[in-house]
């Protein structure tokens, strides 16, 4: 079995997102796709995976044409994917979600034996320890994304496609993850794995296509260094270490600091469990943790969007709870949203109008409740120029940007304003190597250069590791230790799974 | 296969994006969407043409002497379609000249404008209306409450009315800003509610719709209101100097011409709108709030705030609606009736999803369904086919301009997928 892309071009209107793509995949092979967000590598695999028809090129399986008219055919040719996002029905078990869309049935009954049979015996051939009985909304997202895998192994998948699979992932569970592809590969699967961190390609891909704008810019090799896969994926040379000078210590004490912090979600549970700690002016603390465990609602609470039960939030000396977000906002808070298309973002509003999205009430933008569009479109272009915002226009809606300039977008505003303080999530999910070292040198500025503190939230341990002068690891609303930054990715990856910190960091 | 681009270093530097998120969002967002970002001009000129053609094949089905030629269509073909041909060009050529311009009447001023008079006439509520459901589409807000409003605005308007009766102008003016006031609360009550308790829009308009439609019928019987010179259900009649003046009573001898001083109030309107969308701080956030209430609210706008007062705008412009019924010619009385609303606030969401939710559109769509509606009497009276076709032909439009791929589909254009290059080429008046 071998599968074949040649020739796939797929264009949206004017924009070409895959350009005549060349591909060629073998079983038993771990097949690199790497790439920025926006490359192209998603679209190039919803094509394979059938979801869109390319506008040019054939794909070949053992030589023969394959014509896809949706994922069902392209299940029947021996095609599987793990989305991004998984697609699974939290509230059945994982042997009904394997099931589902491909049940099993027994004189007009669902056969949940042999959908059980099913599930044990791939997760025995293949080591993915799966319990075919438990109810998938409980299992941690590392599971969940095996039942994924077992769900695409049972309609025996030979070509599995893995859509960044470790965004969500500990490095613990992308361990294990690398694993079960090992595995895989030893019984002949072939596996294309689409991700833009350069670690992971070296420590586990056969063979690797760097993808940009659309186009294959060439083959490496996985002894290639990071460097040269990055300047390969960016197509210039690119700095992968921020430079910093050392923090200087301040007799001032903190700057900004939360005490005893306890926020409840809208089904009031608790999601932030009294947590307490200090920043100092000019220092960058880095909280590290897996996706969900109360970083989003800690960041919420510092903005003012969610009011906290109880404890305290100050900034130079001044309590923030209880403030309204306008008001932090007004007061010098920076703040970047972890997610930009969500709380960023205004998709359908140009570009300029995103530039000021919290700054159009403020005298530079507008008097009397009547807006300076001058003045408006004048920051755009300067903001444009200065983030190297690659846009159409200043009048394209921001929802047409590719993601990464979207996210400049988001960073340009909230950080070309005086600030006293800098909360950042996620900084550079989804933008380029490039852009990620101007954005990373930004932040280090603001600390290092304004004497602001900056609080980076991030599950990129490689981001955390690159800025961060302390890290608070959190687990579960809770922060488990502190740690300086020379603590190993093992250690922290121990607490960021909930070991305890005696436990995790030998001290 | 065919085209050349394939393999050309020069795509090589053309912009790359993602396709639009696949995640869907619910219903009434969609059609939001799909109202101002979806149809181009296109598109819209398209479905109107296919409506047109619709309509022409419902006249000929409705004419029975045309059917009739039908029956021996095979022996004779060219009598079934002479006659159809004389059906459909009798009755549009009675539309145009009920809608834009009698040529007949061309030696007269006032008989040759007399048409498109009628047509403004017609559109003038309708501008008010779909200005109202538009600015609320903006904000994220499907007012489909306009006729309860209207008749709040309606009541208002005729109480202050015949209850201040001079001098000329101000009085008028007075009764017009009771209507918008009267409308405004109704709106407002809307907006609070769905901004402090979350009750849904429309769920909520419906029931005041019914609960201003009973309000109105008790108000016309009680002492207040009541004409007790007359039999009928009938408020009295609104002061002659608080009526809405005539604007072409000068062209000619009668007065026949209708049109009176609400065009210039909606031409306020459109500006005022206009600006409230396009440039005002206010409007700025109404947009933020309708698009991505979520983003808007991390930018520290406040989402309550800006639903109340889209649905206190958005009532308000209902309520002008309501006072020029009353105040203007569409009863003889200038009073109240059961009826008042005439369906206006039904009318207006076509009208605004016609206008794609903007002020400048609407004006064209309230034109072309005010041209409609006048041309109609005129195809009915003239040509003696039925009115109710051009409801048909109105609700054609809508559905074709709501449906863009369908209208691409028939006429085989080149998809431009969610309306890209219209996307594009709208920055700040989007």
């Amino acid at each position: 079995m071998s599968l074949e892309l040649r020739g796939i071009t797929k264009r949206f209107g004017t924009l070409v997102a895959n350009n005549a793509i060349d591909l060629e995949i073998n079983p038993g092979e771990i097949h690199c796709l790497l790439g920025e967000n926006g490359a192209g590598k998603s679209t190039l695999m919803n094509i394979l995976y059938g979801l869109y028809e390319p506008t040019e090129g054939e794909i070949l399986v053992n030589g023969e044409k394959l014509s896809l008219d949706g994922p069902r055919s392209a299940i029947a040719a021996g095609i599987g994917m793990v989305h991004q996002h998984f697609m699974l029905v939290p509230v059945f078990t994982v042997a009904d979600n394997v099931m589902l869309g491909d049940e099993r049935v027994k004189s007009g009954l669902l056969d949940h034996a042999k959908a059980r049979k099913d599930v044990r015996e791939i997760s025995e051939r293949y080591g993915l320890a799966v319990d075919p009985d438990a109810i998938v909304g409980d299992l941690p997202v590392g599971i969940q994304q095996r039942v994924e895998i077992i769900k695409a192994l049972t309609r025996n998948a030979k070509f599995l496609i893995l859509d960044e699979p470790t965004a969500v992932l500990t490095p613990q569970e992308t361990e294990e993850l690398f694993t079960v592809m090992r595995e895989l590969r030893a019984g002949g699967t072939a596996i294309v794995f689409i991700t833009h961190k350069l670690k992971e390609v070296k420590a586990i891909a056969d063979r690797i296509t760097v993808i940009r704008r659309g186009s294959v810019v060439g083959t490496a090799s996985p002894q290639d260094s990071p460097a040269e896969l990055a300047a390969l994926m960016v197509g210039r040379e690119v700095r992968l270490k921020v430079e910093k000078p050392p923090v200087e210590e301040s007799a001032e004490g903190p700057a900004f600091s939360v005490k005893n912090l306890t926020v409840l979600n809208e089904a009031g549970q608790i999601v932030v469990d009294d947590i307490s700690f200090d920043i100092h002016p000019g220092e960058i603390l880095g909280v590290a943790g897996v996706q969900g465990n109360g970083q989003t609602e800690l960041a919420e609470a510092v903005l003012g969007l969610i009011q906290p039960v109880s404890g305290s939030i100050s900034l130079d000396g001044v309590e923030v709870v209880g403030r309204s977000v306008r008001d932090t906002l007004r007061a010098g808070l920076g703040f970047v949203p972890e997610d930009r298309n969500h709380d960023g973002l205004v998709g359908g509003s140009s570009v300029a109008e995103n530039l000021v999205l919290d700054l159009y009430d403020r005298p530079e933008f507008s008097s009397r409740g009547s807006m300076n569009i001058g003045k408006i479109r004048k920051n755009a272009d300067e903001r444009v120029a200065e983030f190297d915002i690659r846009t159409a226009s200043i009048d394209t809606p921001a929802g047409k940007l590719s993601g990464g300039n979207q996210q400049k977008v988001v960073v340009a505003r909230e950080m070309s304003r005086p600030l006293r303080m800098l909360l950042v999530s996620q900084p550079t999910r989804g933008v380029d190597v490039g852009a990620m070292e101007f954005i990373h040198k930004r932040i280090v500025r603001e600390a290092r250069e304004q004497k602001r503190p900056v609080l980076v939230v991030s599950t990129e341990l490689d981001e955390i590791y690159a800025l961060a002068d302390r890290i608070a690891v959190m687990y579960r609303g809770k922060i488990m230790a502190i740690v300086p930054p020379e603590t190993s990715a093992e250690q922290i990856g121990l607490l960021m799974a909930g070991a305890h910190p005696e436990d995790a960091v030998d001290e | 296969m065919s085209e050349t681009v394939k393999g050309s270093g020069a795509t090589a530097s053309e912009p790359v994006g993602k396709p639009a998120d696949p995640e869907r969002p619910g219903l009434g967002k969609r059609l939001v969407d799909q109202v101002v970002y979806g149809a181009d001009w296109v598109v819209t000129l398209l479905a109107i043409l296919l409506a047109l053609f619709f309509g022409a094949i419902l006249i000929i089905l409705s004419d029975e002497s045309v059917r009739g030629t039908f029956s021996y269509f095979f022996s004779s073909p060219g009598d079934a379609i002479s006659a159809s041909w004389d059906a459909v060009s009798t009755g549009y050529t009675a539309l145009f000249k009920g809608s834009i311009w009698d040529p007949s009447h061309s030696w007269n001023v006032g008989s040759a404008i007399a048409p498109f008079s009628e047509t403004l006439t017609e559109a003038v509520p309708l501008i008010f209306g779909g200005l109202a459901v538009g600015l609320a589409f903006r904000a994220g807000l499907f007012n489909i409450g306009g006729q309860g409003q209207l008749i709040m605005g309606a009541i208002v308007a005729t109480w202050v009315g015949f209850t201040v009766t001079g001098p000329t102008f101000l009085a008028m003016i007075l009764a017009v800003i009771g209507g918008i006031a009267g409308g405004a609360a109704w709106g407002a009550i809307v907006g609070l509610l769905k901004a402090k308790t979350g009750a849904h829009e429309v769920i909520v308009t419906i029931m005041l719709n019914y609960t201003a439609l009973y309000f109105l019928a008790y108000l016309i019987g009680t002492d207040t209101f009541r004409d007790p010179d007359r039999q009928e259900p009938l408020s009295k009649s609104v002061s002659e100097a608080s009526k809405l003046p005539k604007l072409l009573t000068w062209l000619t001898d009668g007065g026949s011409l209708r049109l009176n001083f609400a065009l210039v109030i909606a031409a306020v309107a459109v500006a005022f709108v206009w600006w409230l969308l396009n440039r005002s701080t206010l409007g700025f956030e109404l947009r933020a709030v309708g698009s991505n209430a979520s983003a808007a609210r991390t930018a520290g706008m406040s989402v309550a705030k800006s639903q109340i007062m889209a649905m206190l705008i958005s009532g308000g412009l209902m309520g002008i609606v309501g006072a020029s019924q009353v105040l203007g010619t569409a009863n003889a009385n200038n009073a109240l009736t059961p009826d008042i609303d005439a369906g206006l606030g039904f009318a207006a969401i076509t009208v605004a999803l016609l206008g794609r939710a903007s002020p400048i559109g609407t004006v064209f769509a309230a034109i072309l369904f005010g041209a409609l509606q006048a041309g109609g009497r005129s195809m009915q009276s003239e040509a003696g086919i039925s009115i109710e076709i051009v409801t048909v032909i109105q609700a054609l439009i809508v559905l074709f301009v709501a449906a863009p791929p369908l209208v691409r589909g028939i006429f085989r254009l080149k998809g431009s997928g969610s309306g890209d290059a219209a996307l594009a080429s709208k920055g700040w008046n989007g």
